[in-house]
């Protein structure tokens, strides 16, 4: 399907309401906890209240005797452990052994209702032997013994990585200029209004049902299948519409499985609803990541070689730890040309909630080392920040040196636009004191090149059924979890067959009626669900087209799609409505349905590790921010932001708009005040280490008043690979808006804030610091591994 | 004018009778006294419209009008409703029309995972309620206790902007696009 | 979800019947206002009081009496949005309509009532956290534990008192009635505020807080309220600054008082630049700054609510000089 093949002109690009959108705004949409059945069950979960512990015994004699209480489940009952990755399977959903952070769930309890759980719950005693607390990175290279896993690169090393392409120290030798920087980029949460919720029941089939708030229904059904010890065919997992997502929800939790168990051992509907530390506790959220970045440019400002070192603090579990580590530096060569690529990045184990993929997976973190260190860069060398990355931007159909294939960019015209919309060239340095204007640019992909377990099977698949009347109900396994993945699936199938989207039913998020998609995760599903939606529907248009073309006595190629008709395009007069070529068609050759799917192209990247970086497409985003900063406390303001995002095609404008500022939302919240920080006591007084403030009082999201004014901007430009041309918006145009605030800020008053986020006591420090600097000042020694050596392209084949 | 009896007493054993008014039903139910409004709306009355995300008061997502005015549900005991007119989000319209709050939020964008949404609704109705011409400082001012981890604001602005023109009696305004960058020709369009 | 503990509800009709209520359940009773600061702290299992004592029902505590002429009485559970939008406060005393309206949030301020806010527990970042939170780290002195977190050698608790409300009323001279069986007391607001992060308050446990008494302001006062937190919305202050001064001929200071919210475990008076001011001008730079060091003294800052130790003391000093600044404003 190349784009612009099959647009009728009904859906794409039009400001339509999302097909979804009535239930949300009448409050029936069901969420995961709106789910209720009849003798419904609650369960609670019992958690570690050590960091890091051996289970000496679990006394469970007092909660069982509590009145309402209806079973109680621990390690025992689930020897087989999970994981997401196939290389992490790690953990169990109650704690075998030991436990390795305070929240990690021991035993569970059963009981009438949430009140009673909650009670006997409290009653259950865990006696434990206390081990060494790991706290952080540092520590965790430090302190080898005790493992926190018996798996990994070593002690406490979860994963270490290192990819050369090309020589880069001999490029940094022969550089003009070599640039250092340190930077820190401090973790964060997902924080979906949602807290997750399960409700588990056996169906009167038989069938095990697990309804949960998953991003990935496809992967927990799995998971709960390998636990529970049942084949696929008899378990049914649920994906309700979700109250946001983030990657928050992309892991198969321990209370899924939990739930699911005790539905079977009791007979009865278990439901399990998360409070909000629970859902910090759950996290999953961006890495803690220090940075160590090197750069080497020529005379002109080219870069020569860049090297980036990370070391992430992974938490207690591996989770998407591995891909998140490969992540640090994957994406660090698509948007600016750089000769010459090294990488090295390890994530340590710590007590701490394990940390996973939140929006930008891996990327946000060494895309605001990158960013700021070019605005560095450009400082030093007399440059316009916005001019060296116009000049210095990738190009269309190019490989980068870590191989990864740019087809379309809009990256120069994103720049020009914001450059222009903001006045950027006559206003910047001109605002006046404690004003400033910040820029940066970023790149994301439109899905993963790769599956998280190996397989050679379709990524998406769609069914379409199209009945007598003239219905056309589209399956996906697809999940919506607040991005409008339902409308975009409805959306393509209409525009292919010339209906409207709310023409077109959608059933998503079920793995026994819908075929296999794998998740809302690594913005994969408007590329990959829509060009299977495309290739279905295509198919069903061929036999509509067939049949319409018998009853018009015309040639199939002349049957037009539009306004729910189809019709002579060659005299628009002669047509017949939708559903009577649905009857046509199903009379000369049967029910109609028809099936689609997508598999991307192979990646170009063909070593090890080259599996986490190559996808169909890349976005991508450029912004300018403007900041006031009071110099007397170091508040930043961010006054405007502009932002113009590459999106190929916007299938929905009014959506695309939605997903642009979500982000640049999500983006403020991290730069200026979201923190997932940690308490650590004085260890002569507690080896406790926990969640400094699991609240939303405490962890600190932007309030409709701290939102700032935002011009989004659409590049269009259709990408061969997108449904229609179109690319992905749900986690790109986050990425730039971190690294333009440093920026900004350091127009504003000239001071470098190297780590995130940039409060105001980290920017107050910097202007009475002599160095007008606050970040990290050392990168600890590191067990690299031998690095996998790789040619770019220009030096020689993979 | 001393009330006669001995002081009103509910629990811990027995539950009470209370009646309320919710969405212009009366609706009388038994409960605990330790049964905030928010689970009374959910559980008893199955009313799940009404979302939740922190149950302290935090977030916003559990609000309704209580006689009127903008509450968090998950704050306010059940037994405290006695006698009182609740509103959620299932009561803004009467009808299959939606309230052109709702039509605002659904066409303008302002609702994308939707879980906010029941909260920013009854948030909005009750700014509206009070000051029909509420300005956009005035809209934000409102809704400052109502977070939202989708949209940025920026769209709900635009729908209870574009909701209060409808219930002055003008036209609704259509939705903001974003400025879109074309330059590049494209014969595909 | 997060519920309440189990607990019997009482519903007293009259002030009288309140009184004795509380008396008669003795100390295994709270009450409960608007609930928002209680509610919060149950779910948390903080507090689980056996019984909590509704004091909706009491119209005594309702009533409002008075002007900005004669004074105010504002009985305790006159809600936080009434005050901004009561005529007679926001014209005579502009900086309690301005706390009020402030606090936390608007669906809060609907059901938040004035004697609630200044009855505000004490917060603490190891103390508002569940009690499996609080159980991972070890109890604190404040409840069930001998060690307090935030000062390991310390005998006692030094939570923070978060009112917003709390250091505009004692700036303003303002008092409280307090009510039990036995009779009735009035206090200077500043009174009602123990030095101490466990019993913040001096209030008995047989009393209520039934009115607030607002003076009546002289026309050459002015008064300012300043509130610092992390967002625009939602959170507590981490330095609330009250400030009222009478200014005579010329803008000469004659009578000034200044408290520091969020600093401490009561309302801080900062007496010293209080006595400072007196005979100088706000529209001189070296006064404001120098008043402002000798506040920002009285603030003691611990590292137990939001933003770095260090940074809130230089705050307490930026803020109280833009408290004075916005005082010396011509009008
Ligand atoms: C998310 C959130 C944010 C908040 N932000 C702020 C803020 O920014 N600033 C701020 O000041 N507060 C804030 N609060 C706290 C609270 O909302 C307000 O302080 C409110 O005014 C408390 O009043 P209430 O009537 O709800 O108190 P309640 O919860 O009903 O009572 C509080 C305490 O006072 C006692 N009490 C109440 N009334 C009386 C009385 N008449 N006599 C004796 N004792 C009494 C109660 O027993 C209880 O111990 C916030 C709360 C939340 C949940
Ligand atoms: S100040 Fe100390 S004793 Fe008081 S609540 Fe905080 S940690 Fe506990
Ligand atoms: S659920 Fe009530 S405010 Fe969050
Ligand atoms: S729309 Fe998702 S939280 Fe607001």
């Amino acid at each position: 399907m190349t784009p612009g093949d099959g647009r009728t002109g009904s859906a794409v690009g039009r400001p339509l309401r999302r097909i979804d959108a009535r239930g949300k705004v009448t409050g029936e949409t069901l969420f995961a906890d709106d789910l209720s059945l009849p003798g419904m069950l609650h369960l609670k979960l019992v958690r570690a209240s050590l960091p890091h512990a051996r289970i000496l015994g679990v006394e469970t004699a007092a909660a069982r005797g509590m009145e309402g209480v209806r079973a109680i489940l621990t390690g025992a009952d689930f020897l087989v452990p999970f994981g997401i990755l196939p290389v992490s399977q790690d953990e169990h959903a109650l704690c075998v052994g030991k436990v390795r952070f305070v929240g990690d769930p021991v035993a569970a309890v059963v009981a009438d209702d949430e009140l009673s759980a909650e009670e006997a719950a409290a009653l259950v005693e865990v006696r434990y032997e206390p081990l060494a607390t790991i706290a952080s990175p540092e520590e965790a290279l430090s302190t080898p013994e005790p493992r926190i896993h018996d798996y990994g690169d070593g002690g406490n090393v979860h994963k270490a990585v290192a990819l050369d392409f090309g020589d880069v120290p001999a490029a940094l030798a022969g550089a003009d200029r070599v640039f250092e920087d340190l930077f820190f980029y401090q973790g964060n949460t997902h924080l979906a209004m949602e807290q997750h919720a399960t409700l588990a029941y056996v169906d009167p089939d038989g069938l095990l049902t697990i309804a949960s708030s998953t991003q990935t229904p496809h992967y927990l059904h799995r998971a709960a299948a390998r636990v529970l010890g049942l084949p696929p065919a008899r378990i049914r997992v649920l994906a309700p519409p979700q109250g946001g997502g983030f990657g928050g929800k992309t892991d198969p939790f321990n209370h899924e499985i939990v739930a699911a168990r005790a539905a079977l051992l009791t007979g009865r509907p278990v439901k399990i609803a998360l409070t909000r530390e629970e859902v910090f506790l759950c996290h999953r959220g961006r890495h803690p990541v220090l940075m160590r970045m090197r750069t080497g440019i020529d005379r002109s400002g080219r870069i020569l070689g860049h090297s980036v070192e990370t070391l992430l603090d992974g938490g207690a579990y591996g989770s998407y730890g591995v891909a998140s580590t490969f992540y640090t530096g994957a994406l660090e060569t698509v948007t600016y040309r750089m000769d010459r690529y090294r990488f090295r990045g390890c994530r340590t184990f710590t007590n701490k909630p394990p940390c996973g993929p939140k929006r930008g997976h891996g990327t946000p973190q060494p895309r605001f080392g990158l960013e700021v260190q070019i605005d560095k860069i450009c400082e030093q060398i007399g440059r316009d920040p916005a001019e060296w990355r116009i000049e210095n931007a990738t190009q269309p159909d190019t490989l980068t040196a870590n191989w990864l294939e740019i087809r379309t960019t809009g990256l120069v015209r994103c720049l020009e636009a914001v450059v222009a919309a903001s006045g950027w060239r006559e206003r910047r340095g001109k605002l006046g004191r404690g004003r400033g204007l910040g820029i940066a640019s970023s790149a994301y992909m439109c899905g993963a090149g790769l599956p998280i377990y190996f397989n050679d099977m379709p990524h998406s698949g769609v069914q379409l059924l199209l009945d007598r009347g003239g219905g056309v109900t589209a399956f996906c396994g697809s999940t919506e979890v607040g991005q409008g993945s339902d409308n975009v699936l409805a959306l393509l199938v209409a525009e292919v067959l010339g209906l409207l989207p709310s023409d077109v039913k959608v059933v998503t998020g079920d793995t026994s009626l819908a075929p296999v998609d794998l998740g809302s995760y690594s913005s994969r599903v408007t590329l990959m669900m829509g060009n299977a939606a495309v290739d279905a529907a295509s198919r069903a248009r061929e036999r509509l087209a067939a049949a319409a073309a018998t009853r018009l006595e015309i040639p199939a190629e002349r049957v037009g799609f539009g306004g729910g008709k189809l019709f002579d395009v060659s005299d628009p007069s002669r047509s017949i409505v939708f559903a009577q070529a649905v009857q046509l068609a199903e009379a000369a050759g049967g029910t109609v349905g028809t099936t689609g799917s997508y598999r991307p192209p192979t990646p170009k990247a063909r070593f090890k590790g080259g599996g986490v970086g190559p996808s169909p497409a890349y976005s991508y985003s450029a912004a300018v921010v403007e900041v006031a900063v009071d110099e007397a406390t170091g508040v930043v303001r961010v006054v405007k932001v502009w932002i113009a995002h590459d999106i190929g095609r916007a299938l929905n404008p009014v959506a695309v708009r939605g997903q642009v500022e979500g982000s640049v939302y999500m983006g403020l919240g991290e730069v200026l005040m979201e923190e997932q920080a940690f308490c650590r006591l004085p260890p002569r007084l507690s080896s406790a280490l926990v969640h400094r403030g699991p609240s939303m009082l405490d962890y600190k999201s932007p309030t409709s008043l701290d939102m700032p004014a935002v011009e989004t901007i659409l590049v269009e430009n259709p990408e061969p690979n997108g449904p229609f041309g179109a690319k992905e918006v749900g986690q790109g145009p986050l990425l730039p808006i971190p690294p333009a605030v440093a920026n900004a800020v350091h127009d504003a008053v000239g001071v470098r804030v190297d780590e995130s986020p940039v409060t105001p006591e980290k920017v107050l420090a910097a202007l009475r610091d002599p160095s007008r600097r606050f970040g990290p000042t050392t990168f600890p020694e590191v067990p690299w591994p031998e690095p996998v050596r790789v040619a770019p392209p220009w030096e020689g084949k993979p | 004018m001393s009330p006669a009896g001995p002081v009103p007493e509910h629990g811990p054993r027995a539950r009470s009778r209370i009646s309320l008014i919710v969405n212009t039903q009366p609706r009388e139910l038994l409960v605990d006294p330790w049964k905030t409004l928010l689970e009374l709306l959910r559980e008893d009355l199955g009313l799940t419209g009404t979302k939740h995300g922190c149950e302290l008061g935090e977030c916003g997502a559990c609000a309704v009008l209580l006689d009127g005015d903008l509450a968090l549900s998950c704050l306010v005991p059940a037994v405290e409703c006695d006698g009182r007119h609740v509103t959620t989000v299932e009561g803004l319209r009467d009808g299959p029309e939606l309230h052109p709050l709702q039509a605002a939020f659904a066409d303008h964008g302002a609702t994308q995972c939707g879980y906010c949404t029941p909260g920013m609704l009854v948030a909005a109705r009750w700014v509206l309620d009070r000051n029909p011409s509420a300005t956009r400082e005035e809209i934000a001012e409102a809704l400052s206790g109502q977070l939202c981890r989708c949209t940025g604001y920026l769209q709900i602005y635009e729908a209870v902007e574009s909701a209060a023109r409808v219930l002055r009696g003008e036209p609704p305004s259509p939705p903001r696009l974003p400025a879109a960058d074309r330059s590049v020709p494209d014969d595909a369009r | 979800m997060m519920r309440l503990p189990r607990f019997r509800y009482l519903a007293p009709r009259t002030l009288p019947e309140l009184t004795a209520v509380l008396a008669d359940v003795g100390p295994d009773a709270a009450l409960l206002a608007g609930g928002t600061d209680l509610l919060p702290s149950m779910k948390r299992r903080q507090e689980t009081p056996a019984a909590l004592v509704g004091l909706r029902t009491v119209p005594e505590l309702r009533a409002r009496s008075g002007d900005a002429i004669a004074g105010l009485t504002l009985g305790a559970t006159t809600r936080l949005c009434e005050l901004a939008g009561d005529g007679a406060v926001t014209g005579a005393w502009p900086a309690l309509a301005r706390a009020a309206s402030l606090v936390g949030s608007p669906p809060l301020r609907n059901v938040g009532t004035l004697g609630g806010n200044l009855c505000l527990d004490t917060r603490c970042t190891y103390w508002n956290q569940t009690h499996a939170w609080r159980k991972s780290i070890g109890f604190c002195l404040k409840k069930d534990g001998d060690t307090c977190w935030v000062a390991p050698g310390s005998t006692r608790c030094w939570a923070v008192s978060s009112s917003d409300t709390a250091p505009v009323l004692c700036a303003l001279g303002a008092e409280v009635t307090l009510a039990s069986r036995t009779g009735e007391r009035r206090i200077p607001v500043p009174d009602l505020f123990a030095d101490d992060g466990i019993r913040h308050l001096t209030k008995a446990r047989g009393e209520v807080l039934a009115a607030i008494h607002l003076p009546s302001p002289r026309p050459d006062e002015r008064s300012v309220y300043l509130k610092l937190r992390r967002r625009e919305a939602i959170d507590f202050p981490v330095l609330g600054v009250a400030a009222r001064v009478r200014l005579g001929s010329g803008g000469v200071v004659e009578a000034a008082r200044i408290f520091l919210g969020g600093v401490g475990s009561r309302p801080q008076e900062a007496t010293a630049a209080a006595a400072f001011l007196l005979g100088r001008r706000l529209t001189d730079e070296e006064t404001v700054t120098e008043a402002a060091r000798l506040a920002a003294q009285v603030a003691k800052p611990l590292q137990n609510t939001d933003f770095a130790l260090g940074w809130r003391k230089g705050a307490a000093r930026e803020y109280v000089g833009r408290a004075l600044r916005e005082l010396a404003r011509p009008r």
